[in-house]
């Protein structure tokens, strides 16, 4: 069980937390194409190493965030907010 | 008697002053406190102890810890039986009662031991190649009696386990040399210190005597503030230094109270550092027949001695591939116990073989074991050709000390990496796992000196946040990897508990077998309880050996939590019972079991599904109280109702973005209808929605999904739509529900009090009204799902139970009743309402339970409506919502019967999903999902439920007053 450091709580177990999968997806409009709406809703990258994901605080702040983990280590590289870009 | 008590001061552990009596296999014996199961039963001279998984072959006690492949009993018995224990782990107590496993009649005459007379036909993959044809589950019944271990009780655990949290800054793993320096030097560094170890007495291998550096260790520990936690064993370390282990509180006693006891806690532990102090297994050597009873790990034949005052032998030989053999020979001879000869498989010792007046035969093995239940003879011969004759040696036991495995369990779990070490024929950790270091002869450190001081500079170090020093490894001598004399007769155990054979690593390695991996799988190697503790390095060196690879090459198997085996009592903890899943209670609760009601759970909540009068069954009750609602009055507990408060300026604009219908177009005190979807256009939640005021609405959702619906909100809000002012709070157990409905609904609540304001006259259906009640606030909304006029009157939660019984008090008056949600479901069949869930699933879109006309209504986006124009959403074969109704007006459509033109076997058209008797019409109604359903109307369809086919016809929905008039009471 991970340890995840809540952007507003600080740092809790894991199983205070929901995780949302991959951050950063870019929700199509009506008009794109089945093709382009299969993949938004089906189709992940399944990342060896740096992952950016979201997680939600339900148990504490009930609050969305983003961090920056390595799907190998688990270790978490970053936090950041919901609406903020991935860190370099 | 082969194996005896020792006199004083042999026994360290034990309390000579008192005795405990216990039984094994129906026999009484004797013991003292501070004995375990096995060091109590090698005193009393029990050698034959169980059987072994696959073979059936006699077997004994072969160690001295965590490690025993052989020993598994079954303790206790009913509902405390636990199987499996290793008799070296369980403290002996006051009426232990103790059974051999996987043996019958008995252990000592087993029918199963047919396997042993049979075993060249049993070899590896013997099953997989075997029983292939026909089919496997012929077979399977017959292979699954004839292996196998312990006996699960099959009664209900009535003992307590529990969970507890703790922190540490540097959380020590081990009470040892090595634990106990690293412990103290961190507590006296001023860190936050906790010490675990397994055992009931901190000192480890050292505290079997009494030794003054353990001593002062353990008064300094004291001092310094480290938290001990004895019979707590680690048995998983897990992400980011999560560290769990299993404290021991209290044995499954015979005389134990009738509730039972707390057996065992569950500790997870967080720690910044964590140092694993976890010792060194004994590596045996390999010999034909091996697995003898009397044949045991030499460092166990020592500690029996010191800890237990127990001789495990009286005439010993010992087979040797380690200088601790020596050791070991010196305790054995100073205890009075004969050392036949030491039989050194190597050319010559290293340190600690002068002074040790026994004989010894270097470059020598045991090439044969005379007995059959227990050793009574072995033969040595020289592994070199010039070397001396075969002999034949009389003993009673024969001790096995192959080297050293360093317990590398609990590194590799957190991710640490191993590497061989050539010269002690051992993987030791190439550097520490993040965040966990190793410490003592788990680290490859084997010299007392350097395992106490290296110990403590990393304890010293962790403790101020420094660099810890790496662990200087040696000290352990010159082993071989090789344990056994290549090319004897005989069967040669490499894996005591699965009876894996070196002959069976060889096949594997014949058949092509080349993972470590897979070698595990392919023989069973490793497999089991013990998870080859004694085994794994010997299987991997052999593989290596017939695949012309080195140790390191072959690798090891991953190594994965449990360490050692735990109850799945622990893991449950306290969620057992009612607590396994918490259900929700009605704030009316007590009112309505005043009533009669009968509960039943729906969802996570406890509500009555009817209130049964004398001589009634819950569906005559349920039958009466529709019938009432429609004629009269009834009222209902709809508290679980989902509810939540969409407040904000651009609550109007998201709940357009949530729902199939459109909600900003209401005005305050309208209500109306909606759809929730997923993201896939699937129908996830329904409800009414209610304006408040133009920046706040009151939302209704099903009872199962209100969680679900205000999480969905929550992340569409933070994640999608940010810019957007909105406030979801969810209040489902802040406001009760109590729903009146049935044509003298109103009468009745006009003289209950209720404000003139909500007639029907007044309030139109689909509204919400705030109002008062003797100053209760309430939330009035005139909705129905009953088809009767209804008024769901939501108040203040606490205030339930009193409304539900100003309203009773007038009840006879309007021969209103009380109704539950069977009589709920009835009326809303008889309307044609849905369930979602019920009479929808995953696959269940908008269209398809018609709602094609409010889809092209709308034309903004919404969740999940991209994909209603999917290819797939516009297949008209869709399975779409219709009503159903039996030809002969009399049978009742199962649910879930399956609607098809032919007998099966033939491709389904859809299923019943609801159905119930109508007390208004006086025939069944139904609802069910049916291709092209819609196009339907009219048609015949044929009902399949369990070979009987029923006639039924697609009819209009709803089943009663399609025109909407009692809606108006």
């Amino acid at each position: 069980m991970m340890q995840i450091p809540c952007i507003h709580c600080g740092l809790r177990d894991e199983s205070e937390f929901t995780c949302g999968g991959t951050s950063h997806i870019a929700r199509p409009g009506l008009d794109q194409s089945d093709e382009i709406w299969g993949a938004y809703l089906f189709l992940r990258d399944n990342p060896k190493g740096l992952h950016f994901e979201r997680w939600r605080h339900t148990q504490g702040c009930g609050q969305w965030f983003n961090l920056a983990r390595s799907t190998v280590t688990h270790e978490i590289l970053s936090v950041y907010g919901i609406a903020d870009l991935p860190p370099p | 008697m082969t194996s005896s008590r020792l006199a004083a001061p042999y026994g360290q552990r034990i309390d000579r002053s008192r005795q405990l009596s216990f039984e094994f296999n129906g026999r009484s014996m004797n013991g003292h406190p501070g004995d375990t199961l096995a060091s109590a039963l090698l005193a009393n001279g029990v050698r034959l102890v169980g059987r072994s998984f696959k073979l059936h072959r006699p077997r004994g006690i072969y160690s001295c810890g965590v490690e025993e492949p052989n020993a598994l009993v079954d303790l206790g018995d009913g509902a405390t039986r636990t199987p499996n224990m290793r008799a070296t782990q369980v403290e002996l107590y006051e009426g232990l009662a103790a059974a051999s496993v996987n043996c019958w009649p008995s252990v000592e005459f087993d029918l199963g031991a047919i396997n042993s007379r049979i075993s060249a036909l049993l070899p590896a993959g013997f099953y997989y190649k075997t029983f292939k044809w026909p089919n496997w589950h012929l077979f399977e019944p017959a292979v699954r009696r004839m292996a196998g271990l312990g006996r699960a009780s099959g009664e209900c655990d009535r003992d307590r386990y529990e969970e507890a949290a703790a922190q540490a800054e540097v959380l020590i793993i081990g009470g040892g040399l090595a634990g106990l320096s690293a412990a103290v030097a961190a507590a006296e560094a001023g860190a936050d210190t906790v010490l675990l170890a397994s055992s009931q007495a901190l000192g480890g291998a050292l505290g079997w005597q009494s030794d003054p550096e353990i001593d002062d260790l353990i008064l300094r520990a004291r001092r310094s503030g480290v938290r001990q936690m004895t019979r707590t064993l680690a048995f998983g370390i897990y992400d980011h230094n999560l560290v769990c282990a299993r404290e021991t509180l209290h044995s499954p006693a015979a005389h134990a109270p009738a509730g039972g006891v707390l057996r065992e806690r569950l500790w997870k532990i967080r720690a910044r550092a964590v140092i694993v102090a976890a010792g060194s297994f004994e590596r045996p050597m390999i010999f034909p027949n091996n697995d003898r009873p009397g044949v045991m790990l030499a460092g166990a034949a020592e500690k029996y001695a010191h800890a237990f005052g127990v001789a495990c032998g009286q005439r010993v030989v010992i087979a040797a591939n380690s200088d601790s053999a020596y050791r070991v020979a010196a305790s054995m001879l100073a205890a009075g116990i004969d050392v036949i000869a030491l039989v050194d498989r190597r050319p010559q010792a290293d340190i600690g073989a002068d002074g040790v007046p026994v004989r010894t035969l270097m470059s020598a093995g045991i090439a044969k074991v005379g007995g059959t239940r227990a050793v009574e003879e072995c033969t040595v011969i020289s592994t070199e050709l010039d070397g001396v004759r075969p002999e034949r040696l009389q003993c009673d036991s024969i001790l096995s000390a192959g080297g050293h495995a360093p317990a590398v369990h609990l590194h590799s779990q957190a991710g640490g990496k191993l590497r061989w070490l050539e010269e002690s024929s051992m993987f030791v950790p190439d550097g520490p796992a993040p965040g966990v270091w190793s410490a003592g002869a788990c680290a490859g450190l084997f010299s007392r000196d350097a395992v106490a001081s290296h110990a403590a500079e990393l304890g010293l170090a962790l403790a101020r946040g420094l660099a810890p020093p790496p662990a200087a490894v040696g000290g352990a001598g010159r082993s071989l990897a090789a344990t056994h004399v290549p090319g004897l007769a005989g069967k040669q155990f490499v894996d005591l508990q699965n009876d894996v054979a070196v002959g069976d690593i060889g096949l594997a390695a014949q058949e092509n077998y080349r993972s470590v991996e897979h070698l595990k799988r392919y023989t069973t190697t490793g497999m089991g309880t013990d998870q080859g503790k004694t085994s794994n390095v010997n299987a991997l060196v052999l593989m290596g050996e017939y695949t012309a690879r080195e140790p390191a090459e072959v690798g090891t198997t991953k190594f994965r939590p449990p360490f050692a085996p735990v109850t799945l009592g622990l893991i449950a903890g306290r969620r057992v019972g009612a607590l396994y899943r918490p259900l929700k209670i009605l704030p009316a609760q007590e009112w309505h079991r005043a009533r009669g009601a009968l509960f039943e759970q729906f969802g996570s909540w406890v509500r009555p599904s009817a209130y049964p009068r004398a001589n009634e069954t819950l569906e005559s009750a349920a039958q009466r109280e529709a019938g009432a609602v429609r004629r009269t009055a009834g009222v209902l507990d709809g508290s679980p109702l989902g509810k939540l408060e969409i407040f904000g300026p651009d609550a109007a604009h998201f709940l357009d973005l949530m729902y199939v219908g459109t909600m900003s177009n209401l005005i305050p005190g309208q209500a109306r209808y909606g759809l929730l979807l997923n993201e896939n256009g699937i129908v996830v939640d329904d409800g009414i929605v209610a304006r408040l005021g133009p920046q706040h609405y009151w939302v209704n959702t099903t009872s199962a999904g209100v969680e679900r619906t205000a999480a969905a909100f929550e992340e569409w809000l933070q994640c999608e739509y940010t810019s957007l002012r909105v406030l979801v709070t969810p209040v489902t157990s802040r406001w009760g529900n109590v729903t009146v409905a049935g044509p003298r609904s109103w009468a009745w609540l006009e003289s209950a009090g209720f404000d003139p304001a909500l007639a029907p006259g007044s309030m139109g259906h689909m509204s919400i009204q705030e109002s008062r009640l003797d100053g209760l606030p309430l939330r009035v909304l005139r909705v129905s799902f009953s088809g009767e006029l209804g008024y769901e009157i939501n108040l203040p939660a606490e205030h339930t139970a009193a409304l539900l019984e100003r309203l009773w008090a007038r009840a006879d008056e309007f021969s209103a009743v009380p109704y539950g949600i069977e009589a709920l479901e009835i009326m809303r069949t008889e309307k044609g309402f849905i369930h979602i869930g019920t009479d929808t699933d995953g696959t269940t879109l908008p269209q398809d339970i018609g709602f094609a006309r409010a889809l092209e209504r709308k034309a903004a986006n919404f969740v999940g409506r991209r994909s209603l124009l999917r290819p797939a959403a516009r297949d008209p074969d869709r399975l779409q919502l219709v009503a159903l109704s039996p030809a002969d007006g009399r049978t009742l459509l199962p649910v879930g019967a399956q609607l098809a033109a032919a007998l099966p076997p033939t491709q389904t058209e859809g299923h019943v999903t609801s159905s119930y008797w109508s007390p208004e019409l006086n025939c069944p109604v139904a609802l069910g999902l049916l291709a092209r359903g819609t196009q339907r109307l009219g048609e015949s369809v044929r009902v399949h439920h369990l070979g009987k086919v029923i006639d039924a016809r697609v009819v209009k929905a709803p089943f009663i007053d399609p025109k909407g008039e009692r809606l108006h009471g």
